[in-house]
């Protein structure tokens, strides 16, 4: 067991640092520049590791990454990769999507308590901005959560890919929640236009100002391995998993794809701005999704 | 003759000591070698727009040169960054944040300096205000002279330093660990008992130091 989590942290690693390099050369292309490699978020993430650290803002500041870390490898190991094998299954039974989603808030608030200590008000500003953003965030995706739980009858992400395979796609069935949890996916992968919390002209890097070298890599490692679990939580729940390693790709990329077009189309919002939008439209879209299960069957 | 440097060659064997100098090998063991080439791959840029030639750095890492490509992006924070770009002359105001901003970033770290300015002071060279040989207060790694270079110069520079990277040649900082007394003396010279940080060493505080 211990072999295959390993075994998915290192292909959540490369998958994950591939994708962000996607994201940057698609990006760049949209933007008519030739663009980074695929690969250059490697040469960062291993020249970061490479560098030398002589900044000491106490034990909690160096806390705080290994938290976020700890928040993105837990819900790595509780999602389901692949749905008809039981390789990297072993730990998915354990858990449910109460528990994935309690885990999913747990690097923000590790990322909370360590820049506090570090007291850069840019930082500071950063933390905030992302916290009050999260309220907006977590609603659409918890009400689109919820309404699976009840048409499905189980909050077991295997039940419900199991489930998906007699009644259709759940992207079909309920396009509502789909359509509600996407718009808060893109808050979660911090494209436009919810980058709020690390606004590169108005807060520096936000919550990441004060961290530099090795605990900037564990960061960027730990986002990606996040954005592979965040990427595979939605396929689990909505495009009906994959069963081999080439869907897995094909469908994460897909959804991958439409956040990059999303972020790259849009302008940034303000905070408010934010959480004013996503407290409407995809709550509404997500409230009508629910309304339909519950009354509609 | 060569005068002697400011890193214990004799007068004697200066030339022997200045190649020595220039071609040093930092790098034995192969992971040494890699970390290297993945430093020369990746290098995160702050850029401190002193003077005029801040103009030019817009266009060198947005869509029409696109420095990106190389690897090379521009970061926010001192803290993230590996190479800081001083884009003209210095004023001692000036100064002082730059030494601010050069002691917060993580070793290894480079500087960059563009147009002739930071090089022998260029048309502020009988100013009040300005320093005249930046390289006497901090280590410099690439000049790229011109007044001011084009974007295309500033990219032949960061592939000389990219360049001079992945071949182990020793870098500024090291120059700078090494010869810091020097550097601090020059600095104090200029500006006083008021450089950032604040240091508490004997030979800081020593009255033949200052001169302002």
């Amino acid at each position: 067991m211990i072999f295959q989590i390993i075994l998915l942290i290192m292909l959540a690693y490369v998958v994950g640092f591939i994708y962000m390099g996607l994201y940057r050369n698609i990006t760049a292309r949209i933007q008519g520049r030739y663009g980074p490699t695929v690969y250059q978020t490697f040469y960062d993430s291993i020249k970061l590791f490479s560098k030398k650290n002589s900044v000491s803002y106490g034990w909690m500041f160096y806390l705080g990454p290994v938290i976020m870390a700890t928040g993105a490898v837990l819900t790595l190991i509780l999602v389901p990769v692949f749905s008809d094998s039981d390789f990297l299954r072993s730990v998915t039974t354990q858990g449910n999507l109460f528990l994935l989603l309690y885990l999913m808030v747990l690097g923000p608030l590790g990322n909370a308590l360590a820049v506090g200590t570090g007291g850069n008000p840019f930082g500071v500003m950063g933390v905030v901005r992302g916290l009050t953003r999260l309220i907006g965030l977590e609603l659409p995706f918890y009400i689109a959560v919820v309404g699976l739980i009840i048409a499905s009858n189980s909050s077991d992400i295997v039940h419900i890919i199991d489930l998906q395979k007699t009644t259709g796609l759940n992207i079909l069935v309920h396009p509502f929640l789909f359509i509600a949890a996407m718009i808060s996916m893109v808050g979660f992968f911090g494209a436009s236009p919810f980058d709020i919390p690390g606004a590169p002209q108005e807060v520096y890097s936000g919550p990441r100002t004060e961290f530099s070298g090795k605990f900037l890599a564990l960061l960027m490692s730990q986002g990606s391995i996040f954005a592979f679990a965040k990427l595979v939580l939605i396929i689990d729940l909505f495009l009906g998993g994959a069963d081999s390693l080439w869907m897995l790709v094909i469908k994460t990329f897909a959804i991958f794809i439409t956040i990059i077009f999303i972020g790259i189309v849009y302008g940034r919002y303000k905070v408010e701005q934010a959480v004013d939008f996503l407290m409407k439209i995809p709550t509404l879209i997500g409230v009508i999704g629910l309304v339909r299960i519950i009354w509609f069957g | 003759m060569m005068e002697s440097g400011f890193h214990g060659c004799d007068l004697d064997d200066s030339l022997k000591c200045k190649l020595e100098e220039s071609g040093t090998q930092n790098t034995h063991s192969v992971m040494e070698k890699a970390a290297a080439w993945f430093r020369s791959r990746s290098i995160f840029v702050v850029a401190y727009g002193t003077g005029c030639g801040a103009i030019e750095m817009p266009p060198t890492f947005t869509s029409r040169y696109d420095a990106e490509r190389m690897g090379v992006v521009g970061v926010a924070t001192p803290r993230q960054a590996d190479l800081i770009i001083l884009s003209g002359y210095l004023a001692y105001k000036t100064l002082r944040r730059v030494i601010r901003t050069y002691e917060q970033m993580q070793k290894p770290k480079y500087i960059i300096t563009l147009g002739s300015c930071p090089i022998n002071g260029g048309m502020y060279w009988d100013s009040y205000n300005t320093i005249k040989k930046l390289d006497d207060y901090l280590p410099v790694d690439v000049s790229v002279v011109g007044c001011m270079p084009r974007p295309e110069a500033v990219i032949d520079g960061f592939s000389l330093l990219q360049k001079r990277i992945k071949n182990g040649e020793k870098a500024g900082w090291e120059k700078y660990d090494e010869n810091l007394d020097f550097y601090k003396k020059n600095q104090k010279r200029v500006l006083g008992n008021h450089v950032d940080p604040s240091y508490e060493t004997d030979w800081y505080n020593l009255e033949n130091g200052s001169e302002v």
